[in-house]
């Protein structure tokens, strides 16, 4: 496993850095996102899918769970914090098998929708608006991933 | 006179109503599991489902029997096609697709925003040009209505919807769920006491509430490091003045720009008591666009609005065929 650290210092660099993100990923990619409520989860999606060529605007997928959107890859936006404390089949796992980046807000409750091999990037509110994230590469892809990001 | 039988499965009610004439509900059976999902602190999709399908058929039958009709008075099967739940919308279209098949009526797909706006017709005749501040847990869009049956979303959320917002300070602060009336009520307690930033967003008519609830959360943790208590009255009662008097100010100043003869509130926040309030206040400046604020049972999920939309869809002949399916991302019908 790789690890990369980072800090932005507000929200235009953490948009920034999904950018980076979403430039360098290719098809059948899952990226992990944790961190608390109001951490930067869907600032950084917003940012992802910019550098994916998706055109429309992210907003927060909580209401409906999973929203998809079209750009250079299609994306797949998993908010699991509703599905805290059920353990349900969703048929998500199609998703992960497609040739999309699929990004799963509070992957802690996912539960069996997570795969072996993913790109985990924990965010950490520290003062102001500046904001911590600690990359985790799991798999030779990812790490690959990660390379190029960091 | 047109008679519809409308069906809606798209979050957590199972609802099927009879109306005629879009505006006067013949019967409004809603089957709600919010019990159930308050345990969770939110929908779950999965027991949503399953729900929805030991509920449907013996709601749309209570439907027919309450209105005292049967499905030869009915001129067309309208339903919910999305936005919402995956799962949930499957059973309604499902449902709705094979009720029209059997019974050889035609199919109204309808948009679930649409018809929070026309449940507005079961209190009002809209007039037209109108506006609509449409606002729930997922939603948050104010629209204009140049004519009937004629959308344009000309502002939106940048992120959160406003009654996510409210469920996730209520969650942070250990209020339950749903939010919505919790905070309402407990604002009613608190008085001007933190500060807290007025969302910024770069769309005129735009709205942006996760910096807010990023806010209430900073807040928290700057008072815990003061060894300071929170005062939940009085930080909820910041929270929604700040988020409410950011969703009006742009509301009215939308009204200024488009002079609509008609302002009307719709969805669940709807339901709000100081934003029915701070809407009535606010739109004092303009004495010539009639506001409109939905009692209760118009705001909530319910298959009656499905109807009165489904009727305006049906005057404009826009039929659906049995090869239509639920379609969760579906975005409002626009002219354009």
């Amino acid at each position: 496993m790789k690890t990369w650290k980072t800090v932005t210092a507000d929200m235009a660099e953490t948009h920034a850095l999904g950018r980076n993100i979403g430039e360098a990923a290719a098809g059948n990619t899952v990226i992990l996102l944790d961190g608390d409520l109001g951490a930067g989860k869907t600032t950084l999606t917003q940012g992802i899918a910019m550098g994916l060529g998706v055109k429309k605007n992210v907003t927060s997928p909580t209401f409906t769970i999973l929203k998809i959107y079209h750009g250079r890859l299609t994306l797949n936006h998993i908010d699991a914090y509703r599905l805290e404390g059920a353990s349900q089949d969703l048929g998500f796992d199609e998703l992960l098998e497609d040739d999309g980046v699929t990004v799963i807000e509070w992957p802690d409750f996912a539960g069996e929708l997570i795969p072996d091999e993913y790109l985990k990037i924990s965010i950490h509110l520290l003062e102001n608006d500046s904001r911590e994230f600690i990359f985790e590469a799991c798999g030779k892809q990812y790490e690959a991933l990660l390379e190029e990001i960091a | 006179m047109t008679m519809i039988l409308a069906i809606e499965s798209s979050c957590d009610e199972t609802a099927c109503a009879v109306v005629r004439d879009g505006n006067q509900i013949l019967s409004n059976i809603v089957s709600s599991q919010i019990n159930v999902h308050t345990l969770y602190g939110g929908v779950v999709p999965e027991v949503a489902s399953r729900i929805h399908v030991e509920n449907i058929s013996a709601v749309v039958a209570e439907a027919l029997q309450k209105a005292d009709v049967t499905m030869d008075d009915i001129d067309a099967v309208a339903y919910t096609q999305g936005p919402g739940l995956i799962g949930s919308l499957h059973v309604g279209v499902q449902a709705a697709k094979t009720i029209a098949w059997a019974f050889g009526k035609p199919l109204v797909p309808v948009n679930h925003m649409c018809g929070h706006i026309y449940a507005n017709s079961f209190v009002a005749d809209l007039k037209f040009p109108l506006m609509a501040l449409v606002i729930s847990g997922g939603h948050t869009e104010l629209v204009y209505m140049k004519n009937d049956w004629d959308f344009k979303v000309i502002g939106t959320t940048r992120d959160d919807a406003v009654g996510e917002a409210y469920d996730k300070v209520a969650r942070i602060l250990g209020l339950g769920y749903p939010g919505g009336p919790v905070i309402d009520k407990l604002a009613r307690e608190g008085k001007e006491h933190y500060k807290l930033p007025v969302p910024k967003v770069q769309g005129e008519y735009d709205f942006s509430f996760s910096g807010l609830k990023t806010a209430v959360l900073q807040l928290i943790q700057r008072e815990e490091k003061k060894g300071e208590e929170i005062n939940k009255a009085d930080l909820v009662y910041c929270f929604q003045e700040t988020a409410l008097n950011d969703m009006t100010a742009k509301t009215v100043k939308a009204v200024e720009a488009y002079r609509p003869k008609m302002l009307v509130l719709a969805g669940g926040v709807a339901a709000n008591s100081r934003l029915r309030e701070l809407m009535k206040e606010k739109m004092a400046a303009c004495p010539e666009t009639e506001l409109v604020l939905p009692p209760l049972y118009c705001c909530t999920d319910n298959a009656a609005m499905i109807g009165s939309a489904g009727y305006a869809a049906y005057r404009h002949g826009l039929f659906g065929n049995l090869g239509d399916a639920a379609d969760p991302g579906l975005e409002m019908p626009s002219n354009d």
